[in-house]
């Protein structure tokens, strides 16, 4: 449905992203995890048209973003970073202008104005001005705006942030209610978020994909322990056997590569041994050198998720 | 088409969910027909001076009322329009509602024509409230309807000028005020290009002349309509509205 390739965007100072490639097939929901300025919102621009790439293709629903903009802008549905509201109109009001930039018939405006303010649950402040509704109606709104021409596809760029947890819980629901018939992609800095929602996950971050898989796996992959690199001067074999009777560690082999590496494999139920390990190094004088943990990008990537969903 | 005129339709409801078109209307019609009446009054004193004491000359309403009048709107209205044009487009920059136009299947030139007709239509409100004028006029007296109908048409093209210049001013920058200022003085130098034609050499005092908008505008006020500047008006449009487009179309390659 979705298929991006070598997909880079340059702005006049930083590259936001670089060479992604990607693939989002009819009926997924696929969620962009990324911390901030990961470059998951100047995708979403991409793949809507409202910006061009400076190198690379997308195509959407079998049209090329950029030499079918219009038949792509029909098929997709977008809800930018901040609501495309217009304050001073009613919801209602709104709702038929949206509806009718995206090419809904005349006799068909009434049923689809009902219809996505049915989905999103508008149906009470239908008629007040946007402009007094609190930040969660709007939000709303702005989904109801990317439902409105019933798109096959539906682009959410950070669609719950702001919300209280309630309307989260809500707007999740509502996403997935959507997904059997339409292809979705949405953008989080929230792992619980892609958790509640997603089938699968494509981890940016700084511009390039790190990661893309199911976010079973993908916890699984960080779950399997950690290996630490130990250098010392001198890696008697008796040194190691003590290494290995620490409780918690599962390996520790000498680095056919360098002769003074020792790496260490820790088992992923293990507490935090470090100490162990460096004590016990010093004990039997194998003249510490260096003592590192070998990070996964992946993990890096992690570490700067918000992994609690905090009241916002 | 159809676009076009969805973009018009909720830009020109836009108008009327503030006071601004409100109190722009009645400025209009309160200063218009203050000096109205002075027009009148003048013209009349002026008649029964010549009438009772074979005094100066006789001066038809043509020229005693109906082209002091246009002058009298056609000011007004240079004064008013940068409030309508300045939001055009900076407003919905500043609300970031241009990410849901950009990404509609419509192209972005009807998205800045719609925006363009819908402060046309605006302008077309005001004027035809002003009929009232020629109204009064046709009930107290026999004025001659050629100069009326060539004034409106005159007026309403060289007001369609100003705002494609207010449309790009407000396409340049997302602060309406900033908008508003640029576009006040650039039309207000086209306006007044010409004052300086006899002090400059013949062929740069030929340009001024044919660039400023109100000696374009000087044959219609006679009920005489030039294809020539009519065909001046609407390049000048033309090129307002491509102007619009480049500059809007330049955001999105940043
Ligand atoms: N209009 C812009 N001009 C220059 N740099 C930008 C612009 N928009 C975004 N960036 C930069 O591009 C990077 C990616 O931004 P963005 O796509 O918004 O990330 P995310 O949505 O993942 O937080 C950031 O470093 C950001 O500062
Ligand atoms: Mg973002």
């Amino acid at each position: 449905m979705i298929h991006a390739s070598n997909l880079t965007k340059r702005y006049a100072d930083r590259t936001a992203i670089d060479g992604l490639n990607f693939e989002v097939k009819k009926g997924e929901i696929v969620g962009f995890l990324g911390p901030n300025g990961a470059g998951k919102s100047t995708t979403m621009k991409i793949l809507t048209g409202y910006m061009p790439a400076t190198e690379g293709t997308v195509t959407v629903a079998g049209y090329d973003v950029f030499e079918s903009p219009l038949e792509v802008k029909r098929s997709v549905g977008y809800l930018p970073e901040t609501p495309p509201v217009y304050k001073e109109m009613t919801v209602r009001d709104y709702l038929d202008f949206a509806a009718r930039l995206h090419g809904v018939e005349k006799q068909g405006l009434r049923a689809a104005i009902d219809r996505a303010i049915e989905q999103t649950h508008l149906g009470e402040v239908q008629g007040r001005l946007i402009g007094n509704l609190s930040k969660g109606y709007r939000q709303r709104v702005g989904l109801a705006q990317a439902l409105v021409h019933n798109p096959p596809v539906l682009i959410l760029d950070e669609p719950t942030v702001g919300l209280d947890p309630k309307q989260i819980i809500e707007i999740r629901n509502l996403i997935r209610g959507l997904a059997s018939e339409r292809t979705v992609i949405l953008s989080t800095h929230i792992l619980p978020e892609v958790q509640a929602t997603c089938s699968r996950v494509i981890v940016i971050n700084q511009g390039r994909i790190v990661a893309q898989d199911s976010l079973d796996r993908l916890t699984a992959r960080l779950q399997q322990g950690k290996t630490f690199n130990l250098m010392v001067r001198n890696r008697s074999s008796q040194a190691l056997e003590v290494l290995r009777s620490i409780p918690g560690i599962k390996s520790v082999a000498e680095a056919p590569q360098a002769s003074e590496l020792v790496t260490i494999e820790v088992r992923p139920e293990a507490t935090d041994i470090r100490d162990q390990i460096i004590e016990t190094a010093v004990k039997q004088q194998m003249g510490v050198l260096e003592f590192f943990a070998e990070k996964l990008s992946l993990e890096d990537v992690f570490l700067q998720l918000t992994t609690t969903e905090e009241t916002v | 088409m159809k676009n076009i005129w969805t973009i018009a339709r909720r830009d020109f409801m836009a108008y009327f969910t503030s006071p601004l078109a409100y109190i722009l209307i009645s400025l209009l019609l309160l200063i218009t027909g203050y000096m109205f009446s002075q027009i009148v009054f003048g013209f009349i004193q002026h008649m029964m001076t010549y009438q009772q004491f074979n005094m100066g000359k006789p001066v038809s309403i043509t020229e005693g009322v109906i082209q002091p009048l246009f002058g009298s709107i056609n000011t007004i209205l240079l004064f008013i329009f940068p409030m309508i044009t300045m939001r055009l487009i900076a407003e919905e920059r500043k609300n970031e509602t241009l990410p849901l136009i950009l990404t509609s299947p419509i192209t972005l030139m009807q998205f800045i024509l719609g925006k363009f007709l819908s402060s046309v239509l605006l302008i077309s409100v005001m004027l035809a409230l002003t009929l009232v004028y020629p109204i009064v006029l046709q009930v107290y007296g026999n004025p001659e309807w050629g100069p009326i109908v060539g004034g409106y048409l005159g007026t309403l093209l060289m007001v369609s000028c100003y705002l494609a210049i207010g449309l790009f001013f407000s396409a340049m920058t997302e602060n309406q005020l900033i908008a508003g200022a640029l576009t006040f003085g650039a039309s207000l130098l086209f306006w007044i290009i010409n004052w300086a034609a006899q002090s400059v050499d013949s062929t740069t005092g030929a340009f001024l002349n044919y660039m400023s908008l109100i000696s374009h505008y000087q044959t219609f006020g006679t009920g005489l309509i030039v294809s020539s500047d009519v065909f001046f008006f609407l390049s000048f449009i033309a090129v307002g509205i491509y102007l619009t487009h480049q500059v809007l179309d330049s955001y999105r390659w940043r």
